[in-house]
């Protein structure tokens, strides 16, 4: 992103506003422009409702002071449940050395100015960590040297307390809010004069603080997407065609406009595959609420032509994907002979995986608020990706992008799924198309039916080892339909940043090793879930090394640590792998095989590794790097008689580089372990006739508490710079946990979800 | 149609077989109860009727008549600083993710404690289990249920 830091003061500064809370208008000290943005309750208490604050000091987009002393930090990524408007607003709140009592967090709409809004990929921290370090620190000098001048003394010889700066020599003292409106005037700190503070001054870096949203959320005051309001909003529900590609022919309206409520219907027109971003089009039902939408929608009569898509099968495609994974593919990483060291291997064992489609379902279903007025939209939803929601509006209404404004709610989870703003265009559009303020809201069925797919993925690796039962040669293949299927057309193969998530990427020192990729043709809407790839190749990689060390008769803790090797940065930018590292540097995030290494020591041992299990009981270890985070699992399990699974404890290991707020990484590991379980033992997505059969959480199982484990999370302390924290602790999960199942049974799972009927005792 | 939701009487225009969720939350602009599923099998809509834990997607206005809804918006009325025991303990444990499901996670909770002040893990699990959160902060969620018995 630009990380140059603009004096706001002088320029022209964000504006936007946001259904459900206060707004203020702020006025910019000595240009007098108006600074309009929607402000969150905080910690210390209520924004002032009536208050007009005067943010004299706003060095940049992300930070402003007010009079008062009040400390406006724009959050420009999403909260979707990461805590990120709190660790994010903790950076710039300890550069600057606010009292964390006077920090308002404001949440941005989307605009470039804030450089990257889109959350996801785990990279919120790892890409705004020192840019908004150097926005506080620059406030913060500025600040300094306000009061210095004011007190004709050094800047040197000040120091800053939380929300003042201090004199010590002459115990002089003067709030932030005092100094502002000179701060304005200060020039901002060159690069080379910033100071930023020594680790050891940090105040909240580090530190487990409660979200900023803590209180909002157990009252029930918090507002997501689907809780915007509006005067004179109408409500919207869309029958979306039943196969990706479907077609309307026909549509009979006149019994859903006799239910009461109803007010009209409209027609969205249809994006063909592949739609991208665009709404899938369908019919739209306006009413007064949305239960009379509903009802509406079940009135209508709609023909339609399902398409090509219409013989989607996944059965049929399974076995497609797992011939096509056979036979040989395009080769994306080669190292040594693969082949010849199979051939001349002492033993050689090989296997056979398959994940299949997942959705998303996250628990607030998808939302917007449109309102239309002169040519200009205004949308208030609940999205991971704001600037594309924006450029999508724009595109659908064919309408330039300055006349969207897209404000941001608390997301009910994401997961992914609220990057993709097919939503909010249909919302915008049905607003013009009405006339009035419209909230659409999909219902489960329609979020899990129109999903962006998780991608269904077959995998065939063969291993070769000598006879002291060391792995010399490994052969990775994965077949899948790609992301990049949905936004351009004939697709086949998967994209370098996918085939770097668990294939390409794997750390094992084997003299031979060789990874392809055969082609797939996707039949419904791919898109990214939570880890993405990572979940199926985590899965495969981490089953194998547990098939391998069994092959050789060792102990997999053991066999892993040893094919992990010695300590050593896997520089596969010199090996002329088409490797994206998560969109970091080889030199900044390298592959560092010492990492590996001791989050699966620290796993093991914390889990009690090699210790004695009672009879139907199992452990099993994997270890995954996946955006830049390193990640080892240990899971135990006992399975009964009956074949079903009880996974009874999970240990996970994570090294993630510099930590923000501890209690919230660890949260989200505990999430990644109850997600990663959910995929490995109950979630799937069946296709038939062309359309998902699962549509709600009555066929779409989840975990619940009763299938939750005794979860403890190890946090390996690290100056390193943060990686990701939202999806690493996912990938490993699922090999654990079949691992283990190996070690209670002997018997391999190779397909999820697990079906426990093949674990039933004979 | 009448509502009595958190002690306040409301008269409605609105649909008998109208669901209590939709009404809440379309025609009262009682947000704090949410849609998950419209089906009973996820628990994000879970209010008190008379004190117990109700799905109110599938429970509709004309089955409310002359009863008391509370919803999460009401849950601390007439408690200790406005915040029921489970509230300050998800406060404590820092239960919430992204918060969605909470609302419907507390409510349920309450009503379990009411019925069992001091409930096993088995109560817990079997009181709970039809409450789903994708963040997957059930452990928080044992841990909380546990501290607001003991508070």
């Amino acid at each position: 992103m630009d990380n140059e830091i603009v004096n706001l003061s002088r320029r022209t500064l964000l504006k936007g506003t946001l259904a459900g809370g206060v707004v203020l208008g702020l006025h910019v000290g000595g240009v007098g422009r108006a600074f309009a943005a929607e402000v969150s309750r905080a910690p210390g208490g209520a924004v002032p409702a009536d208050g007009h604050p005067q943010a004299v000091f706003a060095p940049n987009v992300y930070v402003s002071v007010a009079p008062s002393g009040d400390v406006f930090i724009v959050v420009h990524r999403s909260e979707m449940g990461t805590g990120i408007r709190t660790s994010l607003a903790m950076i710039l709140a300890d550069e600057l050395d606010a009292d964390w009592r006077s920090v308002r967090v404001v949440q941005a709409p989307g605009d470039r100015k804030y450089g990257d809004q889109n959350t996801d990929g785990s990279r919120s921290i790892r890409q705004f960590f020192q840019p908004l370090r150097v926005a506080g620190g620059s406030a913060r000098q500025m600040l300094i040297a306000t009061a210095a001048a004011r007190w004709h003394v050094d800047p040197a010889t000040c120091a800053t307390e939380p929300g003042y700066v201090v004199h010590r020599a002459s115990g002089r003292r003067a709030g932030y809010g005092a100094l502002a409106a000179d701060a304005a005037r200060q020039p901002l700190p060159a690069a080379a004069t910033l100071q930023l503070k020594d680790e050891r001054a940090w105040r909240y870096i580090g530190k487990s603080m409660p979200i900023v949203d803590l209180d909002d959320i157990v009252h029930g005051r918090a507002v997501y997407g689907i809780d915007v309001t509006r005067p004179g909003l109408v409500h919207a529900s869309v029958e979306h065609p039943p196969v990706y590609g479907a077609k309307l022919v026909q549509v009979d309206t006149a019994d859903a406009l006799k239910v009461p409520g109803v007010l009209q219907v409209v027609r969205i027109p249809p994006a063909a595959p592949p739609s991208g971003f665009r709404p899938l089009g369908g019919v739209a039902v306006i009413a007064t609420n949305t239960w009379a939408a509903l009802q509406g929608r079940r009135k209508l009569k709609v023909k339609w032509e399902r398409g090509a898509n219409a013989s989607y099968d996944s059965d049929a495609y399974r076995t497609q994907l797992s011939a096509t994974a056979n036979r040989p593919g395009k080769v994306v990483r080669n190292d040594g002979d693969a082949a010849s060291a199979l051939n001349g291997a002492h033993r050689r064992i090989a296997a056979d995986y398959y994940v299949p489609h997942l959705a998303h379902a996250m628990m607030e279903p998808l939302s917007a608020s449109a309102s239309y007025a002169n040519g200009a939209v205004e949308v208030w939803t609940a999205t991971q990706n704001p600037q594309q929601a924006r450029t999508t509006v724009a595109q659908t209404l064919g309408i330039d992008e300055q006349a969207v404004t897209i404000n941001v709610t608390l997301l009910g989870g994401g997961f992914g799924r609220k990057s993709k703003p097919d939503y909010v265009a249909e919302a915008a559009y049905l607003a013009r198309a009405v006339g009035k303020p419209v909230k659409l809201t999909w219902t489960r069925e329609d979020d899990i039916r129109n999903d962006y797919f998780h991608a269904v993925c077959a995998q065939h690796l063969e291993g070769g080892i000598d006879a002291n039962g060391k792995t010399v040669a490994w052969l990775h293949r994965t077949v899948f339909p790609s992301i990049a299927s949905t936004f351009a057309p004939n697709v086949r193969y998967g994209a370098p940043g996918e085939l770097g998530q668990g294939v390409t990427d794997v750390p094992y020192d084997i003299a031979h090793l060789r990874c392809e990729n055969g082609p797939a043709v996707a039949h419904t809407r791919i898109g990214w879930y939570r880890s993405v790839y990572n979940v199926p190749h985590g899965f495969a990689q981490g089953s194998f090394v547990d098939e391998l060390a069994a092959a050789a008769g060792q102990d997999p803790l053991h066999y892993l640590l040893a094919l992990i090797g010695e300590p050593r940065h896997i520089d596969l930018k010199a090996m002329g792998v088409d490797y994206p590292n998560y969109g970091a540097s080889l030199d900044d995030y390298p592959i560092d095989t010492a990492r590996y290494a001791a989050v699966v020591r620290m796993a093991a041992e914390r889990a009690g590794w090699g210790g004695k299990l009672p009879a139907g009981h199992g452990r099993g270890i994997a270890v995954h790097r996946s955006f830049l985070t390193y990640v080892a699992a240990v899971a135990q399990v006992r399975v009964g008689d009956d074949g079903s699974v009880r996974v009874t404890r999970v240990d996970l290991a994570v090294d993630c580089g510099r930590v923000i707020n501890p209690d919230r990484v660890v949260a989200q590991f505990e999430g990644a372990v109850v997600m990663g379980l959910g995929n490995t033992l109950y979630s799937e997505i069946s296709f038939r006739d062309g359309a998902s059969e699962q549509s709600n959480f009555t066929d779409y199982s989840v975990a619940r508490i009763d299938s939750v484990p005794d979860t403890h999370i190890h946090i390996v302390p690290s100056s390193a710079p943060p990686g990701g924290v939202g999806e690493p602790g996912v990938p490993p999960v699922a090999a654990a946990i079949c691992n283990a199942i190996y070690n209670a049974t002997g018997k391999r799972v190779r397909t999820l979800p697990v079906d426990t009927s093949q674990l039933k005792r004979v | 149609m009448d509502l009595n939701v958190n002690g306040v009487r409301h008269q409605l225009d609105a649909d008998p077989d109208m669901p209590l969720l939709w009404a809440l939350r379309d025609v009262l602009g009682l947000h704090g109860t949410k849609f998950g599923c419209g089906v009973g099998a996820c628990g994000a809509c879970t209010v008190h009727l008379d004190g117990v834990a109700t799905r109110s997607c599938v429970t509709s206005l004309a089955g409310v008549q002359g009863r008391a809804v509370t919803t999460i918006e009401g849950l601390g009325r007439g408690a200790k600083g406005g915040e029921h025991p489970v509230q300050r303990a998800w406060k404590t444990i820092n239960v919430p993710q992204c918060g969605y499901c909470q609302p419907g996670q507390m409510m349920q909770a309450a009503s379990l404690l009411k019925q069992h002040p001091k409930p096993t893990d088995e109560e817990i699990v079997d009181a709970m289990a039809g409450n789903v959160c994708r963040c997957g902060t059930y452990q928080r969620i044992k841990a909380a249920i546990k501290a607001a018995a003991e508070a």
